[in-house]
């Protein structure tokens, strides 16, 4: 497990420490991510310590944002202010980000598998 | 003053016990990872309706302690700050079920990147568009672009944009619940029953909150939130330093 956390933690350094050697405006984790991937495709390992400790962490990905949620307690002044405008965009958008990804997904892969004759590849046809 | 000795002998130790506390990251970080157990048992015990929402049952617990125990924010996080942390490796764990499912990924590429495009500059645009609307200052704006993107991203893109990052997070957890709520009735209103569209969408609006509950949902859907969560992350990057550009 802690050769698991190690190898995260270097994937993630390494993203950080690249992203900004080169100046680009592109988040460390992603890049670690995408290094992580990539070092698994190459050298084609299937390690099950690493599978167990990222599905463990992001089984619990919840927790993770526990503390930023208690934060809230520190912006009562802005919230008491501007709360509603904050609440309604932030509902609003949500609404609207989630009806605009799924719609677009599936109105894509569904043109899609009528073009290549393929079989509805999410079971689409289910319904 | 007549005090039994051991009485005043108990208050002393309590004292002390508390002072050693109050100094010590253990007590928070113990409280934050207590009252995420319990609210994801309470969760459990509701069948994981979708409005049991593990981060706010939590988070409800841990302010009404602070509030009761009148310790401030800077104190918690001294503890809460080593959970906090684990948000970056989350992200690059996030390698492994993108590597396990990549076949499937692969043959959703080209849905992936359409659908990717459209929900991230939705969400960047309406969020700020509708509280520009409604009179919200620029700092607050600035706060607001990047929450759909998970904390430590968004954290870092609002003070790009002269936001305030600690703000930047709260927005980032109320978006992550709101979609997490929602996801699953406005899906079904809309018969959207192709998992990895779900999936996708949720983790495009509301990042790691929305990819944990999807993945209480099914895995397939939780793998795609991961890679929307992921993708929408860098993104986000790109469409807020073009916006930074712009504005500044």
């Amino acid at each position: 497990m802690i050769r698991a956390i190690t190898l995260l933690l270097v994937c993630q350094l390494a993203g950080e420490v690249l992203v900004r050697s080169l100046g680009v405006p592109f988040p460390g984790p992603v890049l670690g991510m995408v290094l992580l991937v990539g070092g698994l495709l190459v050298f084609k390992t299937s390690a099950p310590v690493l599978e167990e400790t990222a599905d463990t962490l992001l089984r619990n990905l919840s927790l993770l944002f526990v503390p930023a949620a208690v934060g809230v307690i520190q912006h009562g002044a802005v919230l008491k202010a501007h709360g509603a405008a904050i609440v309604l965009a932030l509902l609003l958008s949500t609404i609207a980000t989630l009806v605009v990804t799924a719609l677009v997904f599936a109105a894509v892969s569904r043109r899609m598998a009528g073009r290549s004759g393929d079989e509805a590849i999410h079971g689409e046809d289910a319904g | 003053m007549e005090r039994m000795p051991g009485e005043s002998a108990v208050v002393i130790r309590l004292a002390d016990i508390w002072v050693y506390l109050a100094a010590e990251p253990l007590l928070w970080l113990t409280v934050t990872l207590a009252a995420y157990c319990l609210a994801d048992w309470i969760s459990a015990r509701l069948n994981r309706h979708p409005l049991a929402n593990p981060v706010v049952i939590a988070a409800g617990l841990i302010i009404g302690l602070l509030v009761a125990t009148d310790t401030g924010f800077a104190t918690y996080f001294e503890g809460a700050q080593f959970v906090h942390f684990l948000l970056g490796p989350a992200i690059v764990a996030l390698a492994v079920p993108l590597k396990r499912n990549l076949a499937k990924v692969r043959k959703s590429l080209v849905p992936i990147v359409a659908a990717l495009v459209a929900g991230s500059a939705t969400a960047v645009f309406s969020a700020v568009g509708i509280a520009w609307l409604l009179g919200a200052p620029a700092d607050v704006l600035a706060s607001l672009a990047p929450k759909s993107v998970t904390a430590p991203i968004a954290m870092g893109l609002a003070e790009t944009l002269g936001g305030i990052p600690t703000l930047a997070a709260v927005m980032v957890v109320t978006t992550g619940i709101l979609g997490a709520m929602i996801v699953t009735p406005l899906m079904n209103a809309l018969r959207i029953r192709d998992y990895a569209a779900r999936g996708f969408a949720v983790g495009v609006a509301s990042h790691g909150i929305g990819a944990a509950r999807a993945f209480q949902v099914n895995e397939l859907a939780g793998t795609f939130a991961g890679i929307g969560m992921g993708l929408n992350g860098a993104l986000t990057a790109f469409l807020v330093s073009v916006l930074a550009a712009v504005l500044v």
